[in-house]
């Protein structure tokens, strides 16, 4: 699969039109008042500290600060949270890829969900598309088409494989990172302070799956297709020259929802829950189904697993 | 009598404020050649801060770098010129060694240029990044340095402290030149001799920023740092073999033919042992293949509409391959004209084989198998033409008052002989 610079797919740029028109249709004014518009300097955002060293008071100010600005940008009732971690939890995700039917309902449930910018287009989630014989010696990523109609998916004789965040035990994004605005939460979801992130994209020359993802130009997103279910460490609109991923749904998962991509899935073949209870369905799978990581030649210890057979 | 302390420190304060008037005095005045060349750097300097401001308007967007290529033409740059600042000053083992005659020119030109490529160094990371203004969350007190984890701070603090180093040693000669004092040896010995393990440091540092990505298999190569280290040995010593050239032609400055020859024949030794431990690493690629060598036949072959990785790696062999041949023969490499295409072959080489031809292999095919080919947009070639432009500026500025203070046409005692009583030292 190759791409040059301004080849996209067709699949891609007939969303986009679509996108456009709905967006002309609401009137010009919605997309000025796109959240994405808040990259303009201001001193507030620009003293502000890192997550992590925030007071509970702090972080009360914080949330309220970025939720006031959206709701007067969005014309939404925005909540804001910033939900911490629970003892004893620790997320993992499983992906049947026997399942899978490659849709691609789960990327743009996740796009809709995590207010990702729709012009230029950003997805958390990839789903590669491999002729079934060839996998048959492993999935080798370069044999892997990203551009595939999904229109005609499933096609005879493929196979689908979605990649997103990993969220690896051991991380090699979070160790590059010079400033320290991507971290490991307690229950094992990789974080990004989009506040604090500077843009230099070393976590993505590190990232063994190409799971982040960074907005180049100005992130455009309607008002009216604003999420406003967010939590400051996840989903809420980010802006120009950071770097953003999966983040497992965090304003769902510790809520004790599924994440998005999980309950747009027609067939099933997403599972997600808590890897340290016994009892949980993760687990059962884990323990009955055969199971695989990405590149575990690499001992980046993903906690997101494979199904498959 | 009131205050002998005051009066000596207002007398060294008034000698630092000629010093810097005389410095401007000479960077002002100058032939006619010397203003165009000042005026074009201006041009093409103006040129980038215009492209720049566009590219900090719309992101980075502006520049040819996508997901899948998330590092191009600018950190390319960077690790290149880190090989610059840490060779110029490095041939300071081999003046010293052989205790070639003008070791103080060698030093301070070694220097001067250092700076310069630190400093372009610098600015090449900053144009990289997608917010600017965020810098100082990398910054020990006022931000958050990940330190020890990220490389990446690592190199902020060995490339600013080598920085001080050389700019420390660069100052403190032109400004005793200036006042017509000896420059006390022993101290600058010292600091020079401290500035070579940095010198080794910074690039060091910035070969392990990319060898250790372990899941990029085409950086992730302990030869890469010996590689690294080879190379600028290659390309630090052919600039310092044209710039000494351009600078005894516009200074008359007695650095001797047989110097020049010297470093050419250095050069044989470390270019030698740059193409040996190319050929170690296309060995080890090609003849057992793995997964890993898709992104060897990127940077040999190209495929997937990728032609700028070819070109790269066979230009850069073909270069210091020939550059090779003059420096090794004897008779070659002793007729001056060669020797200095031979110079320039070599500098284009490396740039061509650690510049970008080392960073766009690792990043093709990406993470996720796509294979996206990148080439550097309009503004990133005008940002980084900009970049070179200051750099060769400030080379040409520190170069100019470097040979003035040395051949005394400015100095302390000149300005004090020309108008005693108006700078109140007659007492």
């Amino acid at each position: 699969m190759s791409r040059s610079n301004d080849a996209k797919d067709p699949r891609e740029r007939r969303t986009s039109r679509r996108g456009f028109l709905k967006g002309a249709g609401a009137g010009l004014a919605t997309l000025a008042a796109a959240p994405s518009q808040v990259s303009a300097f201001d001193f507030e955002s620009f003293f502000q500290k890192h997550f992590r060293e925030l007071s509970p008071a702090e972080i009360d100010e914080y949330l309220e600060r970025l939720a006031r600005k959206l709701r007067e940008q969005t014309g939404k009732d925005v909540q804001m949270r910033a939900t911490g971690p629970v003892d004893g939890v620790v997320f993992g995700y499983g992906l049947d890829v026997s399942r899978c039917i490659g849709c691609r309902r789960c990327v743009y449930a996740c796009v809709e969900e995590n207010n990702q910018s729709r012009d230029p287009q950003i997805q958390w989630i990839r789903v590669l598309e491999f002729e079934r014989e060839r996998v048959t010696r492993g999935f080798d990523l370069e044999d892997g088409d990203a551009y595939y109609d999904r229109e005609m998916a499933p096609a005879e004789g493929k196979v689908y494989l979605p990649i997103s965040c990993q969220h690896c035990e051991d991380s090699p994004c979070t160790n590059v990172c010079p400033t320290g605005a991507t971290w490991t939460e307690p229950d094992g979801i990789v974080v990004i302070d989009y506040d604090w992130c500077i843009g230099c994209r070393y976590c993505m020359a590190a990232c063994p799956y190409g799971a982040r993802i960074f907005n180049w130009g100005e992130p455009n997103l309607p008002a009216e297709d604003v999420n406003p279910d967010m939590h400051v460490l996840g989903n809420r609109p980010r802006t120009r020259g950071v770097v953003e991923k999966c983040s497992f749904c965090i304003q769902r998962v510790r809520d004790g929802r599924y994440p998005a991509c999980l309950e747009a899935c027609p067939v099933g073949a997403r599972k997600f829950g808590n890897l340290l209870d016994p009892d949980s369905e993760i687990r059962y799978l884990l323990e009955h189904k055969r199971t695989f990581v990405l590149k575990p030649e690499l001992k980046t210890r993903p906690k997101f697993f494979y199904f498959y057979g | 009598m009131a205050s002998y302390a005051s009066t000596s420190a207002s007398r060294r304060i008034v000698r630092m404020a000629s010093f810097v008037t005389s410095s401007v005095s000479v960077l002002i005045r100058g032939g006619r050649g010397y203003h165009l060349w000042v005026l074009a750097l201006i041009v093409v300097i103006a040129n980038g801060v215009f492209a720049y401001r566009e590219q900090l308007v719309h992101g980075l967007i502006t520049t040819g770098m996508r997901d899948p290529v998330s590092w191009g033409f600018y950190i390319g740059n960077f690790a290149y010129l880190v090989g610059v600042a840490a060779a110029a000053v490095v041939l300071v083992i081999p003046a010293y060694l052989y205790s070639w005659k003008p070791i103080k020119e060698i030093v301070l030109f070694g220097e001067i240029l250092a700076i310069s490529a630190i400093i372009m160094c610098i600015l090449f990371v900053t144009v990289d990044v997608g917010r600017p203004e965020r810098i100082w969350h990398m910054m020990p007190i006022v931000g958050k340095p990940n330190f020890p984890y990220s490389l990446l701070v690592w190199d902020i603090f060995v490339l600013s402290s080598y920085f001080l180093l050389n700019y420390s040693v660069v100052t403190y000669l032109l400004y005793k030149g200036y006042s017509g004092r000896q420059y006390s040896q022993r101290l600058v010995l010292a600091l020079v001799f401290l500035s070579i393990p940095f010198a080794i440091g910074i690039h060091t540092v910035t070969a392990f920023l990319f060898m250790g990505v372990k899941s990029r298999s085409f950086w992730h190569t302990a030869i890469l740092a010996p590689r690294f280290l080879a190379s600028a040995f290659c390309s630090g010593p052919a600039l310092m073999v044209i710039v000494f050239q351009v600078v005894r032609r516009a200074s008359g400055m007695p650095i001797s033919d047989a110097a020049l020859r010297k470093i050419g024949e250095l050069l044989a030794y470390a270019m030698a042992v740059n193409l040996f431990l190319l050929g170690a690493e296309v060995f080890t690629e090609f003849y057992a293949r793995t997964a890993h060598t898709v992104h060897a036949d990127v940077a040999w072959f190209g495929g997937h509409g990728i032609w700028i990785t070819p070109f790269l790696s066979w230009g850069a062999l073909l270069c210091n391959s020939l550059a090779f041949v003059v420096f090794l023969v004897p008779s070659l490499r002793s007729r001056l004209p060669l020797l200095t295409a031979a110079c320039a072959l070599a500098a284009m080489g490396v740039y061509a084989e650690k510049g970008p031809g080392l960073l766009l292999p690792g990043m093709s095919p990406d993470m996720r198998g796509e294979f996206f080919a990148y080439q550097p947009s309009w503004i990133e070639l005008s940002v980084g033409a900009g970049i070179w432009a200051f750099g060769a500026l400030l080379f040409t500025a520190m170069s100019r008052i470097a040979i003035a203070i040395d051949q005394g046409v400015i100095s302390h005692a000149t300005v004090v002989g020309s108008d005693p009583s108006a700078l109140g030292d007659s007492s």
